[in-house]
């Protein structure tokens, strides 16, 4: 494969960039994964592209990799604009890919792994195979044992085995997707001298990660993508320029909040944190919630929520916020700790029993496990409510009922959809949340937990969403807001938690100084306060 | 199989309450999807039957005049529909649940041994009165039981219950065949069987006809379950369960009760179909009596979407065509077998309709 000559482009860096894409927008049902995104690929350099859970990284591989399809903007591989239409078609393009999840036969060999590309009709050339291993590997610096079955190799190894099959047909670029995900830290240690090789090789990799620490150390360049959209690139000259720390506090800006171009000075007068002096509604301490392999363990959580108080979590993604927010709701077993609400103990209380009590909890998961999809409208209003009389009697649905009781929150809460009766999965992402919202604040509230409840709305649904949290707030209702955007905490909380590793590592009131402290605690740096 | 086994969710198109259609009205719109495949069947079987030398007409109004129009075959086949529409009613509580009881026929067939069993030595000393219900309560606490092993693995072990029920049936039909052939085979014949319930002493015939009230009970009992299923907050918990067992634990539904709940229903109506066919019908087991109809009754279920009153409808047809069927395969000097050839048509038209209105429904979306 050859670089076509480089065309005059008014990038920085001397070299072309070997992949391009241009204003790529995709959409799913109810979620803009990535909106408008442009980013470069340069041979010879690795690039981090940095972003939370559901920043869009996933479905930007996806159409790099060839399995998914941009709804609007356009890739180029080496300056031709090309549909990567299959996998297959990645590849002959030169884009290799390691997926996040293993994609090879664990009960096989190395070297009979390594033979699976080759088509049907052509007899396995294991010396040839052999020769190209010994190739790869020399390119790599790593050794792998050849005949050992796969699944007796360390997951680095396995690792490195997948990295080996990406660049098997001389691909040019290798995109790593969450690649240190699983790997110790040796492995990651390994993994890093294994991109450098490349890159001196003169591939271009893209390192999917969101490990702040990772993508600094690893990158040549840094992008940061956030809610779909690419919110800043650190070139190879500022990342010099800056120096490790100072870069990262530049992407801690760009990923969590500093909307605002001027930065923290901006708004120096905002002071968001009220006196409340109303009644401790909810209250958590030294809360401990089972969990899960692989989950993190949320403990040692402690914490009161006012009347009428916004209480804001915030946090990395995966730090045990929804950890908590499902052991709040009763989805999740207590298994240490009381918590209360207005002053009665709760945690052995079930999802149901907390819900009548007025404890309600809007999922971050709005059609996962929100609402069913298939069912009307109507019903999923009342899906935590199923038999309660007037919409039932005697185990009875009435229908007239149920649509009423529809046709009130709908109007109520502008939730714009044909009719009661219209599947809820047919309605746009604002109104599926719309309607779930009007599900959990209807019927008295006393106290809300929100788990990212503006999660890829549009600007107008942002504002209507934030809008009704604080409405609920002020009638009363003692409120938690979960969300990993810093700068909705910022707007709306009057106290602010943060989450690290499943712990509360402080709270801080919601004053001009804030946002530093809360920005240096979520990446644990500050004091527990 | 239409729906692929690997999504393990049966439960594509169960919807709330009514759905909502564009154009067409929707029970039309299900109408005709699901007559389209039993056409094409016909046209395509007629073919065969051409390719073969015979002549299909007459070979289908065989089937007809047979399974339909004479009063000897129409008993037959309203017989026939008895034990398919309860087991039809098993799969719906099982399908719209969200769960694959494939284990049907091993429930069917183990508490059909029992209830033979059990009612032809209570009968010794009991009215029949009281023996044929509990007979009928015996044949659904059988199938419920041998339902409640898939059922535990499936609620606390989310161990797949499509492996487990299949298991689970072949077990059950081997233990019928023990049970026939040891403690309860009757010494005064030389094939194997259980001991016989006399004539008199099943269930009571209608207005003289061959047609016994298992089917006034097959046809009441799947109302029923249609009417739960659709109306009540019960059948609401249960499609939640199915349609997204997230949801349903989001909202304090215990999937894990529910769970059992659903196989227990699910196997117990296939047990009940098991004791009204030998309370109605045969009065005996045979030890090599194994009608194999839940593999046929499933997809049947699929054709009707899981909706109660249309199962009734498409057993009918299916009933009339194997019991037309036999007397049409012998005619045309054709193996018995030639029915199984138009239902397998029938199914592969079925899933071709479905994919199609799939990816209309994908496109019209998009």
């Amino acid at each position: 494969m050859t670089n076509s000559l480089p065309a005059a482009t008014a990038e920085t860096g001397a070299n072309a960039p070997i992949v391009v894409v241009d204003g790529v927008t995709k959409r799913f049902p109810g979620v803009v994964a990535n909106d408008d995104v442009s980013l470069s690929i340069y041979p010879g350099e690795v690039q981090a592209l940095l972003g939370e859970n559901g920043a869009g990284k996933s479905t930007l591989i996806a159409m790099l990799s060839g399995m998914l399809q941009p709804d609007a903007g356009a890739i180029r591989v080496r300056d031709q604009a090309t549909a990567i239409s299959s996998p297959r078609r990645a590849l002959e393009l030169g884009i290799g890919t390691v997926y996040q999840h293993p994609t090879l036969v664990p009960t096989l060999t190395v070297l009979e792994n390594l033979m699976l590309g080759a088509p049907w009709h052509q007899r396995m050339n294991r010396a040839a195979t052999r020769r190209r291993l010994g190739e790869i590997s020399e390119m790599l610096g790593i050794s792998l044992p050849e005949d050992a079955t796969l699944g007796d190799l360390s997951l680095g190894q396995q690792q490195q085995v997948e990295i080996v099959k990406a660049l098997w047909r001389g691909e040019q670029v290798l995109i790593l997707d969450e690649a240190t995900a699983m790997l110790t830290p040796k492995g990651v240690e390994d993994l890093g001298q294994v991109m450098g090789r490349l890159r001196d090789a003169g591939i271009a990799i893209l390192f999917i990660t969101h490990k702040l620490n990772e993508a600094v150390r690893f990158g040549d360049r840094v992008t940061v993508l956030k809610l779909g959209r690419k919110v800043g690139e650190l070139t190879p000259d500022q990342l010099a320029a800056l120096g490790e720390d100072q870069a990262i506090t530049r992407i801690v800006d760009l990923m969590f909040g500093t909307a605002s171009p001027e930065g923290a000075g901006g708004d120096a007068d905002r002071n968001n944190s009220r006196l409340i002096d109303g009644p401790v509604v909810l209250s958590a301490d030294e809360l401990v919630a089972a969990a899960g392999p692989g989950e993190p363990a949320v403990s040692g959580v402690a914490f009161q929520v006012r009347a009428g108080e916004v209480f804001g979590i915030a946090g990395v993604d995966g730090n045990g916020q929804k950890q908590l927010a499902e052991a709040l709701a009763g989805q999740r077993r207590i298994v240490g700790g009381s918590l209360s609400l207005k002053s009665e103990p709760i945690s052995g209380l079930s999802v149901v029993q907390r819900q009548r009590a007025g404890l309600r909890y809007v999922t971050d998961d709005r059609l996962g496990e929100g609402t069913v999809g298939t069912f009307q409208v109507g019903l999923n209003l009342l899906l935590k409510r199923i038999g309660d009389e007037p919409f039932w009697r005697n185990g009875t649905i009435r229908k007239r009922e149920v649509e009423r009781h529809a046709r009130t929150l709908i109007d109520r809460h502008d939730v714009r959809t044909p009719g009661p009766q219209t599947p809820i999965g047919r309605l746009s992402g604002g109104n599926i949340q719309k309607a779930l919202l009007a599900r959990e604040l209807d019927n008295a509230p006393i106290a809300v937990i929100y788990n990212k409840p503006t999660y890829g709305l549009d600007a107008n649904n942002i504002q209507f969403a934030r809008r009704a949290i604080r409405e609920q707030a002020d009638q009363g209702v003692a409120t938690v807001l979960i969300s990993t955007d810093l700068d909705e905490i910022l707007e709306l909380s009057d106290r602010i938690g943060v989450m690290l590793q499943g712990r509360m590592v402080g709270i801080v009131d919601n004053d001009r100084d804030a946002q530093r402290r809360v920005g240096e605690l979520m990446i644990g740096v500050g004091a527990a306060a | 199989m239409t729906a692929d086994a690997g999504t393990n969710d049966p439960t594509p198109t169960a919807a709330g309450l009514s759905g909502q259609g564009t154009g067409m009205p929707e029970w039309l719109v299900r109408i005709v999807l699901a007559l389209v495949p039993i056409l094409l069947a016909l046209i395509v079987g007629a073919v065969i039957l051409l390719l073969l030398g015979r002549d299909p007409i007459s070979f289908y109004v065989n089937i007809v005049r047979r399974g339909l129009i004479s009063w000897i075959g129409l008993q037959e086949t309203i017989t026939r529909c008895a034990p398919l529409i309860l087991l039809g009613a098993s799969l719906i509580v099982a399908f719209r649940a969200g769960l694959w009881n494939l284990g049907i026929d091993g429930q069917f067939l183990l508490a059909a041994v029992i209830t033979a069993a059990l009612s032809a030595s209570m009968i010794q000393s009991v009215p029949a009165w009281i023996v044929l219900p509990v007979g009928m309560v015996a044949g659904f606490l059988v199938g419920a039981v041998w339902s409640l092993i898939p059922a535990l693995l499936k609620a606390y072990q989310g161990v797949n219950e499509i492996v487990t029920t299949l298991m689970m049936s072949f077990l059950g039909v081997s233990l019928a065949n023990v049970l026939i052939k040891i403690p309860f085979n009757d010494p005064n014949t030389t094939v194997p069987q259980t001991l016989t319930l006399a004539t008199d002493d099943r269930l009571p015939r209608l207005f003289g006809t061959t047609i016994n009230i298992g089917v006034v009970i097959a046809v009441v009992v799947i109302l029923v379950v249609h009417w739960v299923m659709t109306r009540t907050a019960f059948g609401l918990r249960l499609q939640t369960v199915g349609a997204n067992p997230k949801a349903a634990l989001h909202a304090g539904l215990s999937v894990p009760l529910l769970t059992v709940v659903t196989f227990g229903l699910s196997a117990g109506l296939a047990g009940l179909a098991g004791s009204v066919e030998i309370l109605g019908v045969w009065g005996n087991v045979r030890a090599d009596w194994n009608p194999g109809y839940g593999l046929a009754i499933i997809p049947l279920v699929f054709l009707a979407r899981f909706n109660g009153i249309a199962v009734i409808g498409f057993t009918f047809f299916f009933a009339m065509l194997s019991i037309g069927g036999e007397t049409a395969s012998r005619r045309a000097d054709l193996p018995n077998y030639f029915v199984l050839v138009l239902v397998a048509l029938i199914l592969i038209f079925m899933a071709l309709t479905e994919w199609l209105s799939h990816r209309r429904a994908l496109a019209r979306r998009a």
